[in-house]
């Protein structure tokens, strides 16, 4: 255990403090825990400023005859940085105008634009389109519901399976990665048409005949492998001293998966596992091979029917601002995660 | 100040991307659009005779008629995925279209162009593309099409122990689970004519159509009146031609097969021309006596 580094003592001499990162250098300790930190709080490195306790929270400026002022030479140094910034900006989007002047120019001139804007941004068809896509849009939002909660469970419990130890579990370690290798490796597309078209043909009773139900089960069979991989690689990136320090405070090996390793492993892969919730969300749209019409089938139905591409630029735009708001979702949390990581502050 | 090797460095890269942009942009196609063969029942003033010659024609490979189709090429438009051999109705079409402009058989080309390829605006890779492409006029802005080479009726086949196999009317398949192929006609008519409860299922092909009608996964499809009759005759015994559509829907009154050439293609006017003449002079109707089934053997849904 080392100590952080107290503060620059506060009589007036210029601390370099606020400028850029604001962080004293010697205090991004990892494991040096305090004891009475509770087992399943790992994370967080130490407190980022080890600030005495009479200071107030992110405020280096105590109040007082002798606060902090500046001094010219920072002054002049912080002056120089913004303008430095300003510049940068500046050319940034000169550079970007420049760009979009000379691509607009390209396309826009090329010999085969208006044909290829009659047939890509037509809008009456584009008005046609929107509604039967939008339509076509409720089945992939409830199968991307359906099946990424599916494949969120499954994959955690095939992670799970994979990582127990002891020989007598060797069956199930063993079928759960011959699973994973099997379904990894699998094409979607052939993983779905065996389930959808090879299924039925058994004509066994009580298995669902409705291509969508079918198409439903491909999938999460070939994204839960791909989730348990993504949890796999969290639990097995818990440092082994995790394991150690719960299973020496007398955690059953069950208890240390569940209050230890599991919510830590969690947190580091929410980033991935968002990552393949956004494409299953795209692949949704392969079931469409059963007949089942999605937005991207709406589209290829009115654009075969009408030689135009346009719909598909339409089911192109909804699919992408559908994914705007889970891309910022994860965002949210990744940001969330490295905010609690850095403050250790309790989770 | 930025280092003015790197700004000269920045002026290259936009000239660059500009020069590239500009480098691969293709030669604008001389001619606007052509006459864009409108359907009409006589042979068309367009034209002399003289300028339909092989010679004369800008076809894509001099002295060669390149023709497109999808592949798998399905019976009995074609046969045995093979649409070189002149057997099938399509192909054998094509050859005598061939024919009447002047190609031998050894000059005609196959070129494979999937169904959403055959309309891409980009530059065509076919003189005309032979695929069940059914005539209307949203098409006809996107790409020239021929005058027709065939009159379609469309058909329902149900498995013969099915409800649907009793249909005799319209209005008895309205409960039924329907499906057809994406892009064809027959989804129109589905949703126009029979007007069903439950949404039709779509299919990318015909042979997943086939197989979720095996399946019992829908209970009726409708494709065109040959290919259902080639389906229960060769490929799902188990299945029977339920009836025919009186009329389809779409432009006019009834629904034709017409060739695809790419929009404004100066071979139009010559192409229409030599099915116009092959309608005439009987020779479509032999080659349909030949290849396709009789339509009559299906009653008419009313």
């Amino acid at each position: 255990m080392t100590f952080a580094k107290e503060d620059a003592p506060r009589d007036g001499t210029p601390s370099d403090k606020g400028g850029d990162t604001g962080r004293g250098p010697g205090q991004d300790k990892d494991q040096g825990r305090g004891p009475d930190r509770g087992p399943d709080e790992n994370q967080g490195p130490d407190k980022d400023q080890g600030r005495g306790p009479d200071r107030g929270p992110d405020k280096n400026q105590g109040p007082g005859p002798d606060a902090y002022t500046p001094s010219a030479r920072r002054i002049e140094r912080e002056r120089f940085k913004r303008s430095r910034t300003r510049r940068a900006t500046a050319v940034a989007a000169l550079s970007t105008l420049v760009t979009l002047a000379v691509l607009y120019v390209v396309v826009t001139g090329s010999p085969g634009w208006p044909r290829t804007k009659e047939t890509f941004l037509d809008g009456e068809y584009a008005r046609q389109a929107l509604p039967l896509v939008l339509d076509g849009l409720w089945l992939n939002l409830r199968l991307l519901a359906v099946c990424g909660a599916v494949t969120l469970v499954l994959g955690l419990l095939l992670a799970v399976a994979r990582t127990l130890r002891g020989p007598a579990l060797f069956p199930l370690r063993a079928l759960a990665t011959a699973y994973v290798d099997f379904f990894r490796g699998l094409p979607l597309i052939i993983c779905l048409l065996a389930v959808i078209f090879g299924l039925p043909a058994l004509r066994l009773q009580g298995v669902p005949t409705d291509p969508v139900v079918l198409g439903g089960i491909a999938l999460s069979l070939t994204y839960s492998a791909y989730m348990a991989e993504v949890f796999r690689a969290g639990i097995e990136s818990v440092h082994p001293s995790q394991r150690a320090a719960a299973r020496s405070l007398g955690l059953s090996s069950a208890q240390t998966m569940r209050f230890v390793v599991l919510p830590q492993a969690v947190r580091r892969v929410v980033p991935p596992l968002l990552n393949d919730l956004v494409s299953l969300q795209k692949d949704t749209g392969l079931v469409s091979i059963a007949g089942a019409v999605d937005a991207v089938y709406a589209a290829q139905i009115l654009a075969s029917k009408t030689f135009n591409y346009t719909p598909y630029v339409v089911a192109g735009l909804v699919f992408v601002v559908l994914t705007i708001p889970m891309t910022r979702f994860t965002d949210w949390v990744t940001a969330r995660m490295n905010r609690r990581q850095s403050q250790g502050g309790t989770v | 100040m930025p280092h003015p090797s790197r700004l000269a460095a920045a002026a290259a890269a936009f000239a660059f991307v500009a020069l590239a942009a500009s480098a691969c942009a293709p030669q604008p196609e001389a001619g606007g659009s052509g006459p864009s063969g409108a359907a009409s029942g006589s042979a068309s003033a367009a034209g002399t005779p003289a300028s339909c010659a092989p010679d004369a024609l800008a076809t894509k490979a001099r002295g060669k008629l390149t023709v497109g189709t999808d592949t798998p090429a399905y019976a009995p438009w074609f046969q045995d995925d093979d649409p070189a051999n002149g057997k099938g109705y399509e192909s054998a079409v094509a050859y005598a279209v061939a024919r009447e402009l002047g190609f031998a058989k050894e000059d005609v080309v196959w070129q494979k162009v999937a169904f959403n390829n055959a309309f891409a605006p980009g530059e065509k890779t076919f003189d005309f593309d032979i695929n069940q492409v059914s005539v209307n006029e949203d098409r006809r802005k996107a790409v020239d099409l021929s005058t027709g080479y065939y009159d379609v009726r469309q058909a329902v086949i149900a498995l013969k122990d099915s409800e649907a196999a009793k249909a005799t009317t319209l209005a008895e398949l309205k409960g039924a689970r329907l499906g057809a192929q994406v892009g064809t006609t027959s989804l129109d008519v589905i949703n126009e004519q029979i007007q069903p409860r439950q949404r039709p299922s779509v299919f990318q092909k015909n042979d997943l159509a086939k197989a979720a009608l095996k399946n019992g996964q829908v209970d009726a499809i409708v494709v065109d009146l040959p290919t259902a009759f080639y389906i229960t005759g060769a490929e799902v015994p188990e299945a029977k031609v339920v009836g025919q559509f009186a009329t389809t829907p779409g432009a006019g009154a009834k629904e034709q097969f017409g060739l695809v050439l790419d929009k404004g293609s100066a071979l139009t006017a010559c192409v229409s021309r030599a099915v116009d003449a092959l309608r005439a002079d009987g020779t479509l109707a032999a080659l349909e006596k030949q290849w396709l089934s009789d339509a009559a053997g299906a009653p008419v849904l009313k």
